[in-house]
């Protein structure tokens, strides 16, 4: 029977995987192609981002925990989805997929031996999840504010020019 | 915010696989607050005399469209079938074979499929198919021909007020089917009943009005050229002269407004007036032309024709014998491509030749107007200036080729040269964001309005991209550009995605190095911000 | 529904065929009428679609351009990408029309991330369309063996080319399988990729699918259901001389196959391959980048309304005499 830290270690990878697919189906379904077979991380950073943060997230939540590394690797990707065509909801909602992933992969060990003890270590894993997708509503707020910020600046400056005009 | 909320239901759908596998044709646009432009205000369209004024807003049910709206546009696709050959070539030849669909910044940046610039032309072709071709009448939705409806237009207004007319796309093509013509002439259908945004309506109405975008009346044009000569006096200790309107001056400078009233623009028209100045130019600036830039472009060949007309115009009232011409994008694709169709030939000038090296600038022969970056290019190559390249030193320099001067003029090079010259720092981006494959500020064709912004900051997000990269590996801090909707929609952009990049342009970094004579010793660039070890 | 039109109508088709081979005294039809009704199809299509296009004007002079200008003398222009002369222009379309460099542009990819392999499905486009195209051209240039007497020249050092591999016999052409993995290729292209599969018509999918048909009949008839090829070369004189001849026992696949391309020739004028002779109008490669050497001319340049000096300056004289500006009328 594996503990839970060793069958993330061991199988990283294809949680990892796993999770940025379905991040990425969260994006049209036409674009998937594209989206996830595009490697070059100019001509399609959506997918750099799904890509590089999912990974680096995991690995932050299994081994280090900073939450000044957590969010440094949410921050691109919840930029992005804070302009894009998801509910709020939805923008955030990619965190808790990785909760279901993980459940599909642990599927044997939920109901196997040592049943109890593992499922322990994962509701525990689990709330860490649930601590990221808490930062994750900061960061997306945080860029919904800059956004509103950004226009109000904008017609600020166009205000005061009209202003100036009509003074002139 | 963005208005859609999830219905209970839904909740566990959003962490589970989404399969919307529908054909396109039965997915209908709806417009969110953010990504979209606000309709045109009545008292512009009339004072245009375009049709249909009215007050009315994208979202509402009713666009109080003509009764016969859809025959307007029909004719009027007819008629320009029958007047453009790149449009009905277009239609005809597309193979469908996807490899513009990648290449739009809308796309990589929303991963929407109808931003594929395939799609964006299908919106109109299978109109066409519909109503022009043998094919789409006999077999209808098989041959990809759909019946114009309201939703159609609706999707129309959409997809092709979220076109920059970039034209990356067409680089990729191999059939060089053009994006940017057809959402052209879509607008112009558009227009003819009266559906357009008021970022372009208002600014075409002013400069037809005033010369220039922003509306500003003749006195203020001076108020503010003088307000920047005093600036500029503060900064270098010499007091330049900026003639406007004066007769018999040998060359008419033209720039886009933003440069005299936004800013940063405003950096890049002390480092004109400073340039100027120095090589002692006979020059004129002109109130009622005061706009470089041309909106009407963004809604019609009509229209940009009768704004651009003001440079010949104004070149011939002033009896001057060439122009030339400040940075700007689009701007740089109507005088290169377009303004002697339109409104020449310019006879009444004479072949441009610096009258500073003696160079005739051979590739502007029969236009007579020139880029000021192949002016100062000329000028550094012949040692007429002398750049202090230090006085950049705080800036880390990245170039971001603006879509018009790269892929209408080919103007690649100049800038990098001037660049180079003016600065010790100069990093460029990688290889598929610049050049003839930049990436647009994704605000250009009159979509840089603050309603619009999530689309913006969408469809900029691949430059930002390329910027963060230069910026997180070598430093840079000043992104260099030639264009003035760059300039002003740039930096919301970079503030956005990156941080701590300032936009400029490339004549700000030529006022910041040009040695004048006379001058006292600079503590400031032309920001007025201090020169490393200067203030300390 | 987009894909199975396609499959149908292509069914149909050889059905079609081959109910008119099995039937006697339809072999005229097929055999000599529909050839001769297609190919006239074929080229009245063509002309009058270019006719068509060439009747709408070139307003403006809108080449996309791809490379630096000729401006300064010093310099380097790029002459193919931004030709600023004729002989830059032919340049450049040479390289669209022979070697599809527009295509080939998607092949530089850099800086790739994560450990699966590129797949860039954009790189082998370019392939798999130059394969497709050139084994066309080879093919089609291979057949003029059957409408000529004595062969030419260059059609059998062609085919010797083609049959460099002299592998079992009758010898095997490179080109015959090229086409058919080129056209796979294409074809699944568009079903697997969910992005493509979006854009595609059903008048994507038949055009590939009767390629395909008519490459497989040709295919089927040299290597395995043999025909008789001194009949199908003597059926094909008497069309190319205009004494039409039907032999007899040509067998049923030959007529499939003829249909089949009969189908194909009166198609083309009425579909998206009509791309070949469009190219050579599309304004955006066929034009050079010199528009301000050259005042290009619009024929329909129709004025507009303007808002003169003299208006302007109507409406703010007393503001600029405040302000100082010079002015034409006081």
């Amino acid at each position: 029977m594996n503990t839970l830290p060793e069958i993330l270690a061991a199988r990283k990878n294809i949680i990892v995987d796993k999770w940025a697919e379905a991040i990425l189906s969260t994006y049209p379904h036409e674009s998937l192609k594209f989206l996830s077979s595009q490697k070059d991380r100019f001509a399609n950073p959506i997918g750099h981002a799904v890509r590089s943060s999912s990974e680096k997230l995991f690995d932050e939540l299994v081994h280090g925990n900073d939450v000044e590394k957590i969010r440094a690797s949410l921050d691109d990707f919840l930029r992005m989805r804070a302009v894009q065509d998801f509910a709020p909801s939805e923008a955030v909602g990619f965190v808790f997929m990785l909760k279901r992933v993980l459940r599909e992969i642990t599927a044997q060990e939920m109901t196997g031996k040592g049943q109890a003890s593992f499922q322990d270590e994962l509701l525990n894993f689990e709330s860490r999840i649930d601590s990221m997708a808490l930062v994750a509503i900061d960061l997306y707020m945080e860029a919904r504010e800059k956004l509103s910020r950004i226009r109000i600046d904008e017609v600020k400056a166009r205000s005061l020019l009209a202003l100036s005009e009509r003074q002139s | 915010m963005s208005e859609s909320k999830l219905k209970p239901e839904e909740l566990a759908e959003t962490i589970k696989y989404k399969t919307p596998n529908r054909n396109w044709m039965d997915q209908k646009v709806e417009m969110k607050p953010g990504r979209f432009s606000h309709s045109g205000v009545p008292k512009s369209v009339e004072y245009l005399q375009l049709p249909n004024p009215r007050k009315w807003q994208p979202t509402d049910p009713d666009w109080q469209l003509p009764e016969n709206w859809k025959e307007i546009i029909l004719e009027g696709l007819r008629d320009r079938l029958n007047r453009f050959r790149s449009l009905r070539v277009f239609m005809d030849i597309c193979v469908r074979c996807g490899a513009c669909a990648d290449k739009c910044h809308y796309f990589i940046g929303s991963g929407d499929p109808k931003n594929m610039p395939v799609m964006r032309a299908e919106l109109l072709r299978s109109v066409y198919r519909h109503d022009f071709t043998l094919a789409g009448k006999i077999l209808g939705k098989f041959a990809g021909a759909r019946e114009l409806t309201i939703d159609v237009l609706k999707e129309w207004f959409y997809y092709f007020y979220q076109c920059t007319q970039c034209r990356r796309c067409s680089v990729f093509c191999p059939y060089g089917i053009d994006t940017a013509e057809i959402t052209l002439l879509v607008r112009e259908l558009m227009n003819l009943v009266g559906v357009n945004i008021d970022w372009i309506v208002t600014p075409v109405a002013n400069s037809f009005r005033t010369g220039n975008h922003l509306g500003i009346q003749p006195h203020g044009f001076k108020d503010s050229i003088d307000f920047a000569v005093d600036e500029l006096e503060s900064i270098t200790g010499i007091k330049v002269e900026a003639p406007i309107n004066k007769k018999g001056a040998e060359i008419l400078f033209i720039t886009p407004s933003a440069d005299y009233f936004g800013t940063p623009h405003y950096y890049t028209l002390l480092g004109y007036l400073a340039l100027f100045h120095e090589i002692g130019l006979d020059y004129t600036w002109s109130t009622y032309a005061s706009e470089g830039g041309n909106f009407g472009s963004f809604i019609s060949h009509d229209l940009m024709k009768s704004l651009n007309a003001k440079m010949y115009a104004e070149a011939k009232r002033l009896g001057v014998k060439w122009i030339l011409g400040g940075e700007c994008g689009h701007m740089w694709r109507i005088v290169h491509q377009y303004m002697d169709t339109l409104n020449g030939p310019a006879d009444f000038l004479e072949e441009p030749v610096s009258p500073v090296t003696g160079t005739k600038f051979e590739n502007t022969t029969s236009t007579k107007m020139v880029h000021i970056c192949e002016f100062t290019a000329d000028l550094i190559k012949n040692g007429k200036i002398t750049l202090d390249k230090s006085r950049n030193d705080n800036w880390k320099v990245t170039f971001h080729d603006s879509c018009n001067p790269a892929r209408a003029l080919g103007l690649i090079e100049e800038p990098r040269y001037i660049i180079k010259n003016a600065c010790n720092h100069f990093y460029e981006m990688p290889e598929n964001t610049i050049k003839e494959q930049t990436f647009c500020c994704g605000s250009g064709a009159g979509l840089g309005t603050d309603e619009n912004l999530e689309m913006r900051m969408r469809g900029g997000m691949p430059r930002a991209n390329a910027v963060k990269y230069v910026k997180e590996k070598h430093g840079v801090n000043y992104l260099g550009c030639i264009c003035a909707i760059d300039k002003a929609t740039l930096p919301p952009l970079m503030e956005y995605w990156v941080g701590g990049v300032e936009v400029g342009g490339v004549h700000e970094l030529v006022g910041n190095a040009l040695v004048m004579k006379g001058e006292k010793e600079r503590t400031t660039n032309l920001r007025g911000e201090p020169l490393d070890g200067k203030m300390e | 529904m987009i894909l199975l039109l396609p499959f149908l109508a292509i069914l149909v088709i050889i059905v079609v065929a081959l109910f008119g081979a099995a039937v006697p005294g339809l072999d005229f039809l097929f055999g000599v009428v529909f050839p001769y009704a297609a190919i006239t199809v074929f080229l009245l299509g063509i002309i009058y679609r270019v006719l068509k296009w060439a009747r709408s004007p070139v307003p403006f002079h809108i080449p996309t351009v791809t490379g630096q200008q000729k401006s300064l003398s010093w310099i380097k222009s790029s002459k193919i990408d931004s030709p600023h002369s004729s002989p830059g222009v032919v340049g450049r379309m040479a390289m669209e029309i022979l070697l599809f460099r527009s295509l080939f542009r998607n092949t530089k990819m850099e800086m790739k991330s994560g450990p699966k392999l590129v797949y860039g499905s954009s790189k082998y486009l370019w392939l798999g369309a130059i394969v497709f195209h050139y084994s066309m051209l080879v093919i089609v240039l291979r057949h003029l063996r059957l409408f000529m007497q004595p062969i030419p020249q260059f059609v059998l050092a062609l085919q010797n080319v083609d049959g460099f591999f002299q592998v079992g016999l009758p010898g095997i052409y490179v080109t015959d399988g090229l086409i058919v993995a080129a056209l796979l290729f294409l074809f699944l292209r568009r079903l697997y990729d969910s992005r493509l599969r979006y854009i595609s018509l059903a008048s994507d999918y038949f055009p590939l699918l009767l390629i395909l048909s008519i490459a497989v009949t040709g295919i089927l008839m040299r290597y395995f259901l043999r025909v008789d090829i001194v009949s199908v070369k003597e059926l094909a004189i008497g069309l190319f001389t205009f004494h039409p001849f039907i032999p007899r026992d040509v067998g049923v696949l030959f007529y499939a196959h003829l249909f089949l391309v009969c189908v194909l020739l009166a198609y083309f004028p009425f579909s998206k391959l009509m791309h070949m002779p469009g190219i050579f109008l599309s304004p955006t490669r066929n034009l050079a980048n010199n528009s301000r050497m050259k005042r290009h001319v619009n024929p329909w340049n129709h004025p507009v309304r303007v808002h003169t000096y003299e208006e302007y300056e109507d409406e703010f004289r007393d503001r600029m005499k405040a302000a100082g500006l010079p002015l034409d009328k006081e």
